[in-house]
């Protein structure tokens, strides 16, 4: 980017600079031995033109909506269009859940987001043995089509788009908000949302599993040769960096990994013959934005520019909108003390600045009381309050990827890129993401790093405020409880619905899904049959069980 | 001389959140401590069987999914039941402040929250837990 002689006066700058430096720090030192990412990769004290002099401005910045996206994926970034506020939402039983999606669509968020309570997302019923204690907690119980009903009344899906964290029964949630909509007279070509459906990565750091990597990642590829065919503008996948973060890994970690099981999920699906351009521009992203905020951006920023090359060298992809990496970004729920919880409040403003700044097209932004539980209304408005002021007073949205040209952050990015290759590469010598699983590999790194950081925090070398510095007393915060009703009303509606539904075309309907899933056939059309007969999420999830077995967890640590 | 101290680290419930479970379990590791470590999705049933198996002194289930009203009491319950009262049981976790009260008096003997030093719990541990035989 630079000619060779202003880089031999600015070399000549910098050894000055440098020379004048080492007497002041021979005096009075810097306050740190090394100064270090959250990740632990260590920052210099300046960056110049010589830290990025071999890069080339066309090749690998380039402009907004243009190959390799660096700078966004659309011409007009936010002066177009902001990101979507999205956030992620579910609390007891459908109808509290509900309120709050009329509560937060009304108080200006853009986009619908669903957490499922902790049966729902491992394949169980509220009334089954496994979900004691578990009814409604850490999300919304949704047991049948009933359930998604309610949940739904008074929003038309038309008109909404709606993101369902959700895995092994991704397909049968998709299968149910299709026939809600059609139930609203909506069709299923006109629905907008994404389902999270990335198993690998539950493998790697969520562990809300169920099947073995193969089975799980055939159902995978029967949603999205489905919705190829069927619901055009739906995300089939959020390939996701959130969990593989949030369970320890670094940055070049949860960037790497991500890729590498977004690598995986395209294979699978070109080895069903699917073509490429048919189905990748449907594929979205999710990524954690943590505390350490040019890591964060550089983070984005690499991760576009890699998957770009990814699409296009490495799987031949000619339509650009394969080439695009769309994601959605969470803060870092990690990031969050239960100590001083106000504190909470500005962590996730800087690091949801940090996600606008990386180019996000969807953004989740955490309460203040989520260390403690599911939050409270009060809690949530200043969460949705913290991106609308973001969007709408500080100018961050003027001009698009501000920070390109930064010598560090450009630096920064090119240095996470090539760290994160390196971890492609290993996976890729390993045979692939399926495989690297099944050594552990991934699991193992993500373990290491989230030890070494505790042990970080332990001895004082990385600060957390109100944790292990700045530590006082503070008075408890008031925080949402699931009332003992609502599990009570969950059962009852459950026992209803098996009671008044046709249980003759329920078994029917559950033997189909059966079959097709011995015989290989697509299993959606007979999904979308069997939850429109009210079968439940379990009774589909128990023949699978049976037919394809189960997943246990290894247990490394 | 006694042996290790014996611990079962274990992850009740439906929650997928082992991170903390996982960093325990290596620390107690390096603290010298003899640990073993359930996996995720464990049922009491299966979590108190492994403890008198294992022949442990100690259970340290973290849960995140705030079942632990359940739980606790649940696997104290059975060990009760098993004759294998004995066996300490701590946990850690999304525990509000307010439900430790409850959970100490049916007999859990200490509840880790957030932001514990990983040697808080070590001290903790060879304060109070000795090998049983």
């Amino acid at each position: 980017m630079f000619k060779e002689d202003q880089l031999k006066k600015i070399g000549e700058g910098k050894r000055k600079w440098t020379e004048d430096l080492s007497k002041i720090l021979s005096e009075t030192p810097e306050r740190l031995p090394r100064f270090t990412t959250i990740s632990d990769l260590e920052i210099k004290g300046l960056y110049t033109p010589e830290d990025i002099e071999g890069l080339d401005y066309s090749r690998d910045i380039g402009f907004p909506g243009i190959y390799p996206f660096t700078r966004g994926i659309q011409p007009s970034m936010y002066r177009g269009r902001l990101w979507t506020m999205r956030m992620f939402s579910g609390l007891g039983g459908p109808e509290e859940t509900n309120k709050r999606f009329h509560y937060l669509l009304a108080h200006g968020e853009t986009g619908l987001s669903i957490a499922f309570h902790y049966p729902t997302l491992m394949g169980y019923d509220s009334d089954s043995p496994m979900s004691r204690g578990e009814v409604g907690k850490c999300g919304v119980a949704i047991d049948t089509l009933k359930d998604m009903e309610i949940l739904f009344e008074g929003i038309p899906l038309d008109k909404v788009t709606t993101s369902m964290t959700i895995n092994p029964p991704a397909s049968i949630l998709l299968a149910m908000y299709i026939v809600v909509a059609e139930k609203q007279g909506v069709s299923k070509k006109d629905i907008g949302g994404t389902i999270q459906n990335d198993m690998l990565k539950e493998f790697i750091a969520q562990k809300t599993f169920m099947l073995p990597p193969k089975p799980s990642l055939r159902i995978i590829v029967d949603t999205i040769e489905y919705c190829t065919k069927e619901v055009p503008r739906w995300n089939t996948i959020s390939i996701s960096g959130y969990h593989i973060r949030e369970a320890g890994a670094t940055a070049v970690q949860e960037l790497a990994f991500t890729l590498a099981d977004g690598i995986a999920y395209v294979e699978a699906a070109m080895e069903r013959g699917l073509n490429v351009d048919d189905f990748a521009p449907r594929l979205s992203f999710f990524f954690d934005s943590h505390i350490d905020f040019f890591e964060e951006i550089a983070k984005f920023r690499a991760a576009r520019r890699m998957w770009a090359k990814i699409m296009r060298e490495r799987f031949m992809a000619k339509n650009p909108r394969s080439w695009m990496l769309r994601f959605h970004t969470q803060t870092a729920g990690c990031s969050l003390t239960a100590q001083q919880p106000y504190n909470n409040v500005v962590r996730t403003a800087y690091e949801a600045l940090a996600a606008v700044l990386g180019g996000t097209q969807s953004l989740h932004t955490n309460s203040l009381d989520e260390t403690y539980a599911i939050p409270t209304e009060e809690a949530v408005t200043i969460a949705l309050r913290t991106q609308q002021i973001l969007a709408e007073e500080t100018g961050v949205v003027n001009t698009i990827d501000p920070l390109a040209g930064s010598y560090f952050v450009e630096a920064l990015t090119n240095k996470i890129e090539e760290q994160a290759w390196e971890y492609i590469r290993k996976i890729d010598e390993m045979g692939g993401m399926v495989a690297a699983i099944e050594r552990g590999f991934p699991q193992a790194e993500i373990a290491e790093s989230a030890y070494r950081y505790q042990k970080q925090i332990d001895s004082g070398e990385k600060v957390l405020v109100g944790v292990n510095k700045y530590v006082t007393d503070h008075p408890p915060i008031t925080i949402w409880r699931m009332k003992p009703e609502i599990e009570e009303r969950q059962l009852r509606r459950l026992r209803q619905v098996k009671e008044s539904r046709n249980n003759q075309k329920v078994k029917e309907m559950l033997q189909k899904i059966r079959e097709a899933s011995q015989n290989g056939e697509n299993l959606m059309p007979h999904i979308i049959n069997a939850v429109r007969e009210y079968a439940t999420i379990q009774e589909i999830c128990d023949v699978w069980r049976e037919v394809f077995g189960r997943y246990t967890d290894p247990g490394y640590f | 001389m006694s042996r290790k101290i014996r611990i079962l680290i274990a992850k009740p419930g439906l929650d997928g959140h082992d991170r903390g479970a996982k960093v325990i379990a290596r620390g107690f590791r390096d603290a010298g401590f003899e640990v073993i470590y359930t996996g995720l999705h464990q049922t009491p049933e299966q979590i108190v069987s492994a403890a008198i198996q294992e022949d442990v002194d100690a259970i340290g289930l973290s849960i995140l999914s705030g079942a632990h009203d359940y739980i606790f009491p649940e696997v104290i319950e059975l060990l009760k039941k098993k004759g294998a009262e004995d066996i300490v049981v701590f946990g850690g976790g999304i525990i509000p402040e307010e439900d430790i009260p409850a959970l100490t008096q049916c007999g859990v003997k200490a509840i880790f929250t957030p932001g514990t030093p990983i040697e808080e719990a070590v001290k903790w541990v060879k304060e109070n837990i000795k090998p049983r035989r």
